[in-house]
């Protein structure tokens, strides 16, 4: 990670404006949004929306010359291009042609992209943002932060600084008067100007219209006023017909800013007269500018299917913490990294594909269906493939590939760690690992791994057995989870056998992008799996559980592998996570709780994986509540805890404020104990109340539940 | 039918646009006159109101407005429009689900006087309003229409600190004037 780039973090996190106005915004977002979608279908609209925007995609040759056809049939000069110095140039050709002199301009993010502003200044032509958001941003000579509300990060007070030194002195922090003086300021621009400029939200092949939406009204003007009209519009934008604008109309102001529908919609077909009767010269740039090599690449083709609302940035947990401008200049968040990969080049999305913790809260709420995280874990592993892992990363992963070297060396950690743990907590490390303990307290390696522990128990033989997957966390620094699951599953009759061969489940590598090493881990693991015949693999980690799931057969997929699919499938037909098994006994009456227990208030977090993959939510909660206990959900039960496996270690500045709101949520419940199903979260939340002198306990499920049943 | 009215105006309220409906156009139409002259509208600088004229004033013609409220004109220019208190025009469609207007503004006038005018008041016949976008699209059609508006509410911004706030660039009020009998003459 360049240094610039953690200071710009540093930056961030340091704005008091910036982080207060982003919680507070991501908070009331999730009411609004979920309001305005009351009575809507969210997965049949967005279902619409990934066809519609796939298929046009698809036939983004053939819908752009249909395009073309037909706007320029009504009036319209539609130049096409790749290039976007060829878009500058077309642009700055026609203004000098038609001798403008002023410019205005409604929100463009394509402009943006490319960076027309600088263009008209270095060609001595005034251009005037009009967008209120976009013209705060241009006076103050910043990038936009967030690509729905481009100033978010600026308080009344900073607009009005601005305000006073850019364009007239004296001007007060007050909200309403702001938007009045701007209206003022900008009115003659727009009744002065010459040429307007705009994007387009959609493009319709079938009518060559173009589809503005806006909230201001300034686009409206934009496109009456001036005599010229230029609209910049990515080839993502084309959809084939006219009923393709209903899903994307329904969605994109729903999402974007919690409204049914935003105070103006214009659909633009073709030439409309000027003012003084002319016809309006107006001139369609369809740019292309990476999006058809998207199409190209069957991963990426997909996040073609954005339609901009930002929900990916207002729902993510480390947006709201450091903003926009750390991403970039124009495309932020989570769909801004992927868009920077590709409209700039993959190397620039080097350090800020690095700030997706792989939470997954994006994904459900995308109307665009894009699997945002993965799509950023596949540049994370393409920049792997292209510029190497790091020495660090290697040297590790080459210990992660050997299970003997990796195995004894954890437990070599366990006599090492001796200066630094007290309890079963390490507490201080020295030097740079310093920030590994800075936050939170860690845990320390178990004196007996659960591999050593197992051996110990006396099973009573079944004819019935269940494959118990650990992982590395429950295996060498939380035994005590492996001991209650097998205890719980003995009762229900099952014999567990735990495979010795079993390895790291490549998690952490993959997640680095070294997938040569996680397939390594996958393959090693099913055959220690599979070797049992067994009616399922049982895993208490859900990281672990979705690695065995979904992952491996992904990796092996990216990588090409095709041998060992079959088998990875059969490993993923048989994998279950804790709860989800554990409630089936207790339906299939294999598994009864004690009776009339009062166990008393706890509140349960939800884990990413456990949540967002394998979407198990409810029963873990039936269980607990089953066992005697109370349920005080927290605030945001589902928003990530800050651990994701390497990333604490990595951007622990991130992680650190990501597990303060997670603590103080728990401790808003009044609950004394909190419980969850991953043991990445124990190790996380566990250290942080640790670290807090808090007294509340952190519990597995698995420990939870080991006593309640007969 | 009623009930699709009351759809479009608690959404249209919800957005902060004032709606009105009367039976007859002459009842709508007095209260056009009365809203004008409650505003201000004069033929002072800066206090005029500029009218698109449209069949809702067939019949009745233009000159009994400008009798009724001086102030008032037809004569719609961009220079006018940049100056005026109100513009009025009617609209064709409404959409009930979501409190919209919607209407063919390919010619320039109809835009001058609901984009530059701080207030925009509509007129519309009850019998246009409409259950949902798809409708209306089927009704206008972009294949041959060049610029169809749709109008949700004044203009809005929340651009500073998230805080909504009426009337950026476009209409600070929008008063939609609904009148029963106008299909009668539209037809
Ligand atoms: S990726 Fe999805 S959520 Fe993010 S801006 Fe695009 S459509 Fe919206
Ligand atoms: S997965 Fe989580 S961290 Fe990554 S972009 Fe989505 S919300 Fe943000």
């Amino acid at each position: 990670m360049t240094t610039e780039f953690k200071d710009s973090i540093e930056t961030a996190l340091h704005n008091p404006n910036l982080t207060g106005a982003l919680g507070r915004f991501s908070e009331a977002y999730r009411i609004s949004r979920a309001k305005a979608y009351e009575g809507i279908d969210f997965e049949a609209v967005r279902d619409r929306i990934a066809e519609v925007k796939g298929n046009a995609s698809s036939r983004f040759e053939e819908l752009a010359e249909q395009f073309k056809a037909n706007a320029e049939r009504r009036g319209a000069k539609v130049f096409r291009t790749s290039d976007p110095a060829e878009v500058k140039r077309y642009i700055l050709d026609l203004a000098k042609a038609q001798n403008v002199q002023s410019v205005v301009k409604s929100k463009s993010m394509a402009s943006e992209e490319i960076h027309l502003n600088k263009a008209f200044e270095q060609a001595g032509i005034q251009v005037d943002e009009t967008d209120l958001g976009e013209w705060i941003i241009q006076l103050a000579h910043q990038t936009p932060s967030h690509m729905v509300m481009p100033a978010i990060h600026m308080t009344k007070e900073e607009v009005a600084e601005v305000f006073s030194q850019e364009v007239e002195a004296g001007q007060a922090p007050d909200i309403p008067k702001l938007v009045k003086f701007a209206r003022g300021k900008l009115r003659p621009k727009f009744l002065a100007a010459d040429m307007g400029i705009t994007g387009a939200n959609i493009a319709v092949a079938e009518t060559g219209s173009l589809v503005i939406i806006t909230n201001e009204g300034n686009a409206r003007l934009v496109t009456t006023l001036p005599r010229i009209h230029v609209a910049i519009v990515g080839i993502e934008k084309l959809v084939a017909q006219v009923a393709d604008i209903d899903p994307i109309l329904t969605a994109l102001p729903r999402s974007a800013t919690g409204q049914l529908l935003t105070s103006y919609v214009s659909m633009l077909s073709g030439q409309v007269p000027n003012t003084d009767g002319s016809p309006k010269d107006l001139h369609i740039i369809l740019m292309d500018n990476h999006r058809s090599d998207m199409v190209k690449d069957p991963k990426f083709k997909e996040a073609l299917q954005c339609i901009r609302c930002a929900t990916c940035l207002n729902v993510c947990p480390v947006f709201r913490l450091v903003g926009g401008h750390v991403f970039g200049k124009t495309y932020t968040g989570g769909i801004g990294t992927i868009l920077t990969a590709w409209f700039d080049e993959l190397k620039k999305s080097e350090d800020i594909q690095g700030l997706c913790i792989q939470c997954g809260s994006c994904v459900p709420v995308c109307p665009g269906k894009i699997d945002i995280p993965g799509l950023i874990l596949e540049l994370r592993r393409r920049l792997v493939v292209e510029q190497g892992q790091s020495l660090a990363m290697k040297a590790i992963f080459g210990v992660v590939n050997n299970r003997r070297l990796f195995h004894s060396m954890l437990r070599m950690a366990s006599v090492t760690q001796k200066p630094f743990k007290q309890g079963r907590f390490i507490r201080h490390l020295p030097l740079f690992l310093s920030d590994m303990t800075d936050f939170r307290s860690l845990p320390a390696i178990a004196p007996e791994p659960f591999r050593d522990k197992f051996k110990a128990i006396a099973q009573p033989k079944q004819a019935e057995k269940v494959v118990f997957y650990a992982g590395c966390l429950i295996d060498f620094a939380y035994p005590e989870t492996g001991m209650a699951l097998v205890k719980i599953l003995n009762k229900a009759g099952i014999e567990v056998v735990f495979p010795e061969n079993q390895t790291c489940c490549g998690a952490p590598a993959r997640y680095s992008g070294a997938y040569e090493v996680a397939a390594q881990n996958a393959r090693d693991n099913i055959k220690a799996l599979l070797e049992t015949d067994a009616t399922y693999v049982v895993s208490a980690c859900p990281t672990c559980t979705v690695a065995l799931k979904h992952d491996f057969l992904d990796t092996f997929k990216t990588l090409g592998i095709t041998d060992a699919m079959g088998e990875a499938q059969r490993l993923s037909d048989r994998t279950i996570d804790f709860s989800s098994l554990v409630k089936k006994l207790v339906d299939e009456g294999r598994l009864t709780f004690k009776e009339g227990q009062h166990l008393g208030k706890i509140t349960y977090h939800d884990s990413c994986h456990l949540k967002r993959t394998l979407k198990a939510t409810d029963e873990p909660r039936e269980l607990l509540q089953k066992a005697g206990h109370e349920i005080a959900e927290m605030y945001e039960c589902d928003t990530c805890c800050g651990m994701a496996g390497s990333y604490s270690l990595k951007l622990p500045e991130i992680s650190a404020p990501i597990l303060e709101r997670k603590l103080k949520h728990i401790k808003d419940t009044g609950a004394d104990k909190v419980v969850m199903d991953c043991p990445g979260c124990v190790m996380q939340i566990r250290g942080g109340l640790d670290k807090d002198g808090s007294p509340i306990q952190v519990e597995h499920t698995a420990e939870r539940l080991e006593d309640r049943f007969e | 039918m009623s009930t699709t009215f009351e759809a479009f105006e608690t959404r249209a309220a919800a957005v902060s646009a004032e709606v009105h409906r009367f039976a007859t156009r002459h009842e709508g139409l007095a209260f056009i006159e009365g809203f004008l002259r409650e505003v201000g509208v004069s033929e002072a600088p800066g206090s005029g109101a500029l009218w698109v004229d449209g069949s809702f004033l067939e019949g009745i013609g233009p000159a009994h407005v400008t009798s009724q409220v001086p102030g008032v004109s037809f004569e719609v220019t961009r220079e006018a429009a940049a100056v005026a208190k109100v513009g009025i025009s009617q609209l064709d469609w409404a959409i009930a689900g979501t409190g919209t207007l919607v209407q063919d503004a390919t010619a320039v006038e109809k835009r001058l006087v609901s984009t530059l005018p701080p207030i925009h008041l509509a007129v519309l016949g009850t019998e246009r309003i409409l259950a949902d976008f798809n409708s209306v699209l089927q009704r206008l059609q972009p294949e041959q229409i060049n610029y169809i508006a749709f109008i949700t509410g004044p203009s809005r911004t929340a651009d500073i600190e998230r805080v909504l706030t009426i009337g950026v660039h476009g209409p600070e009020r929008l008063i939609v004037v609904v009148v029963d009998d106008f299909e009668k003459v539209t037809a």
